[in-house]
């Protein structure tokens, strides 16, 4: 009898199909717009989800073997950390600052961005695509939960991380973070895909992670480095991820270009915002510096940035806008930034400095057209004034961006002596922006931003303090009323790092480590 | 203009005037001082007379830059919305004109912050 012998086991290509387009089909209890309502009306149009390219073609059983194997040697690592008490071998306690800001600032928004692929891999009709925004969907819940285990390993000995998730939703400095991530996840799914799966994490992750794996590797912080290699492995493809879905959208209908490119502007720009924060890093929080921020522009973004965007042209994508503001502001971002945590210390969850005489020097060799001209007479004036016990704390609340909701730090293109103001009015009320950027992307979306939570504006319609607390009362302090909404310590989260209670234990439990006292 | 979204989608300001509690917020910059990172946001009732922000708000906001007690009030240049501006500082912030959210800017000529650095 002829019997037809069928093959033993499916070829990869072939059990990829079967693992993934196999599982896709055209409803028809319910028509197709109905369960992807959100496909349309963003103005995209695709017309043949069959044309998208898996560059990876990883079925989930693979995927979670290699997950499986990553997560087994950090948590080793991790353990290994913990049990050598390895938090004593960084370079010196100020570094902990910049594992505070990410743990604060950054982790957050990996769980953000876990939500951000879920949803969209929900709306989106192609299987292809739903599968690749699965896989990233649960990359970036791991990121955000290996990330609060290594640092969770600082909590126990340092102040300021005792409560990331309460402070996310009310400290000042945090709704910048969160409100460029609140933003995307309120797009349309595509929306949501070119700003965070292209813009941040094809053309601007480099310039968040590498800055801070390499410099927890420089400082001896073995902990966060390892975290930080194991999110990186999944980076590759993501960055794949996000580069397929221009190529895509572009590829499918001449229509899109300008949706696209108006993204790519706006996306940027958002981001290039956010990473002010980790410009002020690098310059001024890492004991043993990497490069500056403005090295690290150059070449993450000038240099590769450039090349993505050279390829791109033949789709008719240009390069984002606003880049020669971008390139006259390297010289002073990071510098505005550290100055203006410098004078709101008594209100964040970490500690500020005055650089050391030798930091100031690599400034100045850093930034020679702009630190010892602008930056330098402030910090140095900042300094003598402390010796003799008047430390600037700012006690009056800034003026901030409607869009960024960066305070008003950032000076004219071309005029760093000069605050950048820009207002728009709208409906019977005016609104300020920081930037061309930033107003450019009100006008396009006002309706979106007008709801913005900013923090200044919520403090003084008195919605940022506890419940029962009366600011019409007698000696009503609002500092320490909005401190205590925070869940943020006076005294020990708070204030300059010289006197702190990080310092001085770090000092002390160093000391026991190194010597025989 | 607006926003592409499923449906309608309008709101009100999460920052208009009802909400402040009978204040009016007032924003303040003192130009080549950026000492002070950012320009200042203050709650300010609309009777208040502008004198009395010179003399009782602005020593408590500005007052920790050596220049302040140099500021010869009667030399300073007034900018609204960048723009050259009048101040009378016996008339009120609404007799002024001056509405919610309207920003402030001002130039003491001569005053170039710390060694000259515009801090």
């Amino acid at each position: 009898m002829d019997m037809k012998v069928s093959k033993k086991k499916l070829g990869l290509k072939e059990k990829y199909q079967h693992m993934t387009r196999g599982l896709g089909w055209e409803t028809t209890y319910q028509s197709m717009d109905d369960v992807f309502p959100m496909v349309k009306y963003e103005g995209i149009k695709i017309h043949d989800w069959d044309k998208w390219e898996d560059p990876f073609r990883l079925t989930m059983d693979a995927y979670w073997k290699y997950q499986a194997e990553k997560e087994r040697k950090l948590y080793a690592i991790i353990d290994a950390y913990a049990q050598n008490n390895g938090h004593l071998s960084v370079t010196d306690a100020r570094y902990i600052n910049a594992v505070k800001l990410f743990l604060n600032g950054i982790s957050p928004l990996e769980y953000m961005a876990h939500r951000g692929f879920a949803m969209t891999g929900r709306q989106f009709p192609g299987v292809g695509p739903r599968v690749a925004c699965l896989m990233q969907s649960l990359d970036e819940i791991r990121h955000a939960q290996t990330q609060i285990h290594s640092i969770s390993n600082y909590n126990k000995y340092y102040n300021g991380f005792h409560e990331y998730r309460h402070m996310l939703e009310r400290v000042w400095y945090l709704s910048v973070p969160r409100s460029f991530f609140d933003d995307a996840v309120t797009a349309g799914p595509f929306e949501f895909m070119v700003a965070i799966g292209f813009s941040f994490e094809y053309v601007l992750t480099n310039l968040l992670f590498v800055p801070f794996v390499s410099g927890a590797a420089y400082n001896g912080d073995m902990g966060t480095m390892t975290f930080g290699f194991s999110a990186q492995s999944d980076e590759a493809r993501h960055m794949t991820l996000g580069l397929e879905v221009i190529k895509f959208i572009l590829e499918q209908d001449p229509d899109n270009l300008p949706i696209v490119q108006q993204w790519i502007d706006k996306w940027t720009w958002r981001g290039y915002r956010v990473l002010t924060l980790v410009g002020m890093m690098m310059d001024y929080m890492l004991p043993k510096r990497i490069m500056s921020w403005k090295e690290a522009w150059e070449v993450y973004f000038e240099e590769n940035g450039g090349a993505l965007f050279k390829d791109l042209a033949r789709y008719g994508i240009r390069p984002p806008k606003w880049l020669d503001q971008i390139e006259q502001d390297k010289d002073h971002i990071s510098h505005q930034a550290w100055a203006t945590f410098y004078n709101y210390a008594a209100a964040c969850n970490f500690h500020t400095w005055i650089p050391t005489d030798d930091e100031m020097d690599w400034l100045s060799q850093k930034y020679p057209n702009s630190f010892d001209k602008y930056y330098r007479p402030r910090l140095e004036h900042w300094r003598e004034e402390a010796k003799k016990g008047n430390r600037f704390y700012n006690k009056t609340l800034p003026m901030l961006c409607q869009t960024c909701q960066i305070p008003m730090i950032f000076t004219e293109p071309g005029d760093p002596t000069q605050i950048c103001y820009r207002e728009v009015d709208y409906k019977d009320n005016k609104y300020h922006f920081c930037s061309d950027g930033c107003k450019e992307i009100f006008e396009n979306e006002p309706e979106k931003y007008i709801q913005a939570w900013l923090p200044v504006h919520q403090i003084y319609q008195g919605n940022c303090f506890n419940e029962g607390v009366d600011p019409t009362a007698e000696g009503f302090d609002p500092l320490a009323a909005v401190l205590d909404y925070y869940h943020l310590n006076f005294g020990r989260d708070n204030l300059d790092f010289e006197g702190s209670e990080d310092q001085k234990n770090f000092d002390e439990w160093r000391g026991m480590a190194t010597k025989n006292v | 203009m607006g926003v592409a979204a499923i449906k309608e989608y309008e709101f009100q300001s999460a920052d208009r005037l009802e909400n402040f509690h009978g204040n009016q917020l007032l924003y303040i910059g003192w130009d080549q001082h950026l000492m002070f990172c950012a320009p200042f946001c203050l709650p300010l009732p609309p009777n208040m007379r502008f004198g009395d922000i010179i003399e009782k708000v602005l020593p408590g906001v500005f007052g920790y830059h050596p220049d302040f007690a140099k500021i010869d009030w009667s030399k300073v240049e007034w900018l609204k919305s960048s723009q050259p501006w009048q101040v009378d500082f016996n008339k009120t912030l609404a007799e002024l004109g001056l509405k919610h959210k309207d920003v402030l800017r001002f130039r003491t000529p001569g005053l170039t912050g710390i060694k000259g650095s515009a801090s």
